[in-house]
């Protein structure tokens, strides 16, 4: 009877954890897994979605993307985009997590300014590319004050012209995007033990070379672990672009998400759309696996 | 230790504050002209030379907002939808967790491994599908297809940072609810809930802003103007009007309130939720 008992309990502990599970595992497996195949048969189908009967296409689609000169100008500006954007999040994050974790100065003005220069961050993208598009019309404040300056002759059109717009788009992202790193190196700083850098001063190391032997090195594996996942984030960056310049003019900060959309939901072929996407796709998962690597290796 | 107040070391500290003013127009001064604008008339917003301070302050812009029943409406559904999101996210989230957490199974590392790669795919890859999808069985311009394709979103990230929190929590808890005769699921109930709000807390706030923050779904899969949350409402107001800059601005800084009041709040829960990616 007792034996009966415990073998019923052990029972209900072995299936009680995919019962906890169930519900999330449904709604990844429906509703992403499957879309995840859904996308890559569309990519190989004739009229995928439009059609009831789509026909089999074999790699047309395929074809069709690498053939075009604006699918291969869309990777080379969202390399520009992501690469521009991860080195200057991480630069300026380092450069203002170390400021603010100096002991010189005072603890309220500290705590005021951290919360301050996390600000970029609590902004919806959509608002961060208006706020950008009112900073930077030709006759806003930032041509206005550059012009008192003398910095800059005449008015800029920072994302109507072909040779700024890609540049800007880009500025508007790094603002948007160092809190992330400032935040998690803040963290990391104050994770270092403090007689690392004691030992350094009794051997009279200098602020350059504890900065370099002690604090970087530290952070190493959060600088890595952030650097990977904003990579394949801001890769995937759409909502920013699309409102400031939609991709344009001519093209000149079409990225791969907005190369992607416009395929989709303005010419309407979803096909060659979804051919898109899988390479996307095939690049992000490339990405996380990495990651993933590095974090088990961690 | 350090020698303090030598002349190279006062210099540095100058130097130091300079450098700060310095991050701190670069940080806010956007934001301060987001604000500013927003009290501006639409005709001083291009004044030159630009006025720092609103010459004319009116509230006629966030007046033209909040008596238009049409924004109104905006704000209601991004509410809605990232509410019901927020509560169908967190209960989902914590039975996995639980799970994660407490059991031991065949399968959970690669469980796991699968949902830290979840966290990753490209919104626009599965865009396509659910446009499919979400045309075939008919739910094309409405709640359910924001909530569900939100939920797949959410889900991974919630489950992560639910997970983290409840393994902080001692098991002895909920074995001494084993020892009793209670079931796991009591356990779950009795026990770790009530101990868990502050991870829960942490979990709705990332889950929440999450949904606020949304903008391809909701751009392509709802069409009628009473469907749609703020991120489009903002662009569309950018289309409609011809540049009625102060509207824009007070529709954004009405837009942006409730994270910076959850922030300002709920400061420590925030940025558990916003570094949950990269901590684990």
């Amino acid at each position: 009877m007792a034996r009966q008992k415990r073998s019923h309990h052990r029972l209900k502990r072995a299936v009680a954890p995919y019962l906890y599970l169930s519900p999330s595992l449904l709604i990844i497996g429906l509703l992403m897994l499957l879309p995840m195949v859904t996308v890559i048969s569309y990519s190989f189908q004739n009229s995928a979605v439009l059609r009831r009967d789509p026909s089999f296409a074999g790699l047309k689609h395929y074809q069709a993307i690498f053939a075009d000169p604006v699918f291969w100008a869309s990777l080379w500006h969202t390399l520009y985009f992501t690469c521009m954007s991860v080195v200057f999040h991480m630069t300026i994050g380092m450069i203002f997590a170390l400021m603010l974790n100096s002991d010189r100065i005072n603890p309220t003005l500290r705590n005021i300014l951290r919360v301050l220069y996390i600000l970029p961050w609590l902004f919806t993208a959509v608002i961060i590319a208006v706020i950008w598009r009112l900073l930077l019309e030709p006759n806003g404040v930032v041509n206005s004050i550059l012009m008192q300056l003398g910095i800059i002759g005449s008015k800029i059109e920072w994302f109507s012209s072909p040779e700024t717009a890609l540049h800007a788009v880009t500025f508007a992202n790094i603002w948007a995007g160092y809190p992330l790193f400032m935040v998690s190196l803040l963290a990391g700083l104050q994770g270092i033990p403090k007689d690392f850098y004691e030992a350094a001063d009794i051997d009279g190391a200098k602020a350059y070379q504890k900065l370099i032997f002690i604090t970087i090195p530290q952070l190493m594996p959060i600088i890595i672990s952030i650097s990977l996942l904003d990579f394949i984030w801001t890769m995937q960056v759409f909502p920013l672009i699309w409102i400031t310049t939609g991709g344009g003019p001519i093209y000149s900060t079409e990225v791969l998400s907005t190369y992607t959309y416009k395929l989709a939901f303005s010419s309407y072929n979803l096909s060659q759309a979804a051919a898109s996407a899988v390479v996307i796709l095939l690049i992000s998962l490339g990405l996380t696996l990495f990651y993933i690597r590095y974090q088990k290796a961690r | 230790m350090r020698k303090r107040h030598t002349p190279k070391d006062r210099l540095i500290t100058v130097a130091l504050h300079v450098a700060l003013a310095a991050g701190l127009f670069f940080a806010a001064f956007p934001i301060y002209w987001m604000l500013s604008s927003s009290f501006k008339s639409n005709t001083e917003i291009f004044a030159l030379p630009p006025t720092i301070l609103p010459k004319a302050f009116t509230l006629e812009a966030y007046a033209a907002i909040l008596g238009d029943p049409v924004k109104l409406r905006f704000f209601f559904n991004s509410y809605f939808v990232a509410g019901a999101v927020t509560v169908l996210t967190v209960l989902i989230a914590l039975l996995a967790a639980y799970g994660f957490s407490r059991f031991n199974f065949r399968g959970k590392g690669s469980l796991n491994t699968l949902i830290i790669s979840t966290q990753t795919i490209p919104p626009i890859t599965l865009l396509i599908p659910f446009f499919g999808l979400v045309v075939s069985y008919r739910i094309f311009d409405t709640y359910v297809a924001l909530i569900l394709t939100y939920l797949v979103f959410t889900l991974p990230y919630a489950i992560l940072l639910m997970t983290g929190y409840l393994n902080t929590l001692p098991r002895d808890l909920d074995e001494a609810v084993a020892v009793d005769g209670g079931s796991s699921w009591t356990a779950l109930w009795r026990v770790i809930v009530p101990i868990s709000l502050p991870g829960i807390v942490a979990t709705s706030v990332y889950t929440f802003l999450l949904c606020w923050n949304e903008f391809l779904f909701a751009l392509t899969l709802t069409k009628s103007t009473s469907m749609r949350t703020v991120p489009i409402g903002i662009q569309l107001l950018m289309g409609q009007h011809a540049f009625e800059w102060n509207q824009m601005m007070a529709m954004s800084v009405l837009g942006s309130l409730p994270l910076l009041v959850i922030y300002l709040v709920a400061q420590r829960f925030f940025l558990a939720g916003m570094t949950a990616g990269s901590v684990k």
